[in-house]
């Protein structure tokens, strides 16, 4: 079970709690990830990552493990911990705007 | 008993404003949305319970919503704004091309007959149709990629569509404004568009009279007479008599000429109201004076609408899409300002008061009024 951390403005949009728990096939990437987690969940599409592109807004960060994997390849698998549940994957809202 | 709902885009979430025919005693409902940019809300004339809100924050894009149950209720729609084709560039600020980005819808217009059926004015220009209550959204790409879009510069708050007009009586035919591109018009249902910006005259540009490049803030429509459209330019308060085919300054003896509102009284098609803001340099009304301007003769002269607004220490603005008119005798107008008060006159005009003082500050008001 993979063990995914809303920022609080997508956990109010998704009708959810602080953390979302999904069951993602192997490999588990960044781009698996948040493809069950948008399939799970519509309303955050478009929020974490463009519709079109899938690019990673700007403004949002991606942690697991102590690592910033915002910059990672998206098809790269994730941390052990992470897809064994041990560790979270973090969705950050950059801390912007004074 | 006829009722009134308000409905309040904010910076920070959407309100709900509700009353009876009196517009005495009101009740907010809200946050909606909280901590979200609610550029606008609006409902479907067909269906007054069909609500539409756009929500957006820099940190997580645009988030389109519905509700069924006139704001009871929310549900997230589509938020898929594709533009068609490869997008080719539009003019930046510091003059080079710059290509065309979608960062957020500005304005919703359901239609007049169908509730399910929406168009959306967005940032970078464009204007999209949804025939699925929102679900779905498909670009009506004549006006973006109409021969003089290449030409076309952000204002300030960006390149926006921010006004779309529907004609009551005729389908084929809307009106849509952009900042910094002017008025264009379409007779075929959004297929082709031409720019409608005959007679408007703006010193910002080399030529003061150019086909495009205007920064247009609000035009506004009477539905008993859909050719006449009143505008509220950057600077200059204008009037057509042609649907747009040739405008002409109705400025008169306003203070100021700048401003982003205008609007029509419901029941008067010649009682216009703008509210005069001091400069595009200021963006605050002029003298720390809160005051609404009504012409009752189409434009020219302008008396001015004080009583129980702020006549001292004042200055905030009222940004375009943040006046509304509600359909009763007396006509009830409503704004909402940058220091987060909204205030409703149920004697059109004459008197005002706050319905409330602290919101965040407004972005846009719209008024349903229900049976």
């Amino acid at each position: 079970m993979i063990h995914v951390v809303l920022p609080a403005h997508l956990q109010t949009l998704a009708g959810v709690g602080r953390v979302v728990d999904l069951e993602v096939s192997a490999p588990v990437t960044q781009m698996s990830v948040l493809d069950a987690l948008e399939a799970s969940h519509p309303a955050l599409r478009g929020t974490i990552r463009d519709t079109t592109t899938k690019r990673r807004r700007p403004m949002l960060r991606f942690y697991a493990c102590a690592e910033d994997l915002s910059d990672a390849s998206p098809e790269a698998p994730l941390p052990d911990e992470v897809v064994s549940g041990k560790e979270p994957y973090l969705i950050i809202g950059a801390i912007a705007g004074g | 008993m006829s009722k009134v709902r308000v409905l309040v885009g904010t910076r920070k979430g959407a309100f709900v404003l509700s009353s009876d025919a009196s517009r005495k005693q009101w009740k907010v409902d809200g946050p909606n949305f909280e901590g979200w940019e609610i550029y606008h809300v609006k409902g479907s004339p067909a269906n007054p319970d069909r609500l539409y809100a756009s929500q957006s924050t820099g940190w997580f894009g645009q988030v389109l919503q519905r509700s069924n149950d006139g704001g009871e209720t929310w549900e997230a729609a589509g938020n898929q704004f594709a533009y068609e084709g490869t997008p080719g560039p539009h003019v930046w600020y510091d003059g080079s091309p710059h290509p065309w980005e979608f960062k957020r819808v500005w304005h919703l217009e359901p239609s007049l007959d169908d509730p399910d059926t929406v168009y959306a004015g967005v940032e970078d220009a464009a204007l999209f149709k949804s025939t699925d209550a929102g679900q779905t959204w498909a670009e009506l790409p004549g006006l973006r990629t109409h021969e003089t879009a290449s030409t076309w510069a952000p204002g300030a708050g960006g390149l926006c569509l921010h006004t779309i007009l529907i004609d009551p009586t005729n389908a084929e035919r809307m009106f849509i404004a952009i900042s910094s591109a002017g008025v264009f018009r379409t007779d075929d249902a959004g297929k082709t568009w031409r720019p409608a910006n005959k007679g408007l005259r703006s010193n910002t540009m080399p030529d003061q009279d150019a086909e495009v490049g205007h920064c247009v803030h609000r035009i506004a429509m009477h539905p008993s007479r859909p050719n006449v459209l009143f505008m509220q330019k950057h600077w200059d308060v204008m009037r057509t008599d042609n649907a747009a085919e040739s405008w002409r300054e109705i400025s008169g003896n306003l203070p100021s000429d700048f401003g982003f509102v205008v609007d029509v009284h419901a029941n008067e098609p010649d009682t216009v109201y703008v509210i005069p803001i001091k400069s595009d340099s200021h963006h605050f009304v002029p003298d720390g004076k809160l005051r609404v301007y009504r012409s009752r003769t189409g434009g020219d002269e302008w008396e001015a609408l004080t009583k129980g607004l702020p006549q001292e220490n004042c200055y905030v603005n009222v940004l375009r899409d943040a006046m509304a008119v509600d359909a009763l005798d007396p006509c009830g107008v409503y704004f909402g300002t940058s220091g987060g008060q909204v205030y409703a006159s149920a004697d059109a005009g004459d008197s005002w008061n706050p319905i409330v003082r602290d919101l965040p500050g407004v972005l846009s008001v719209e008024v349903q009024t229900l049976k």
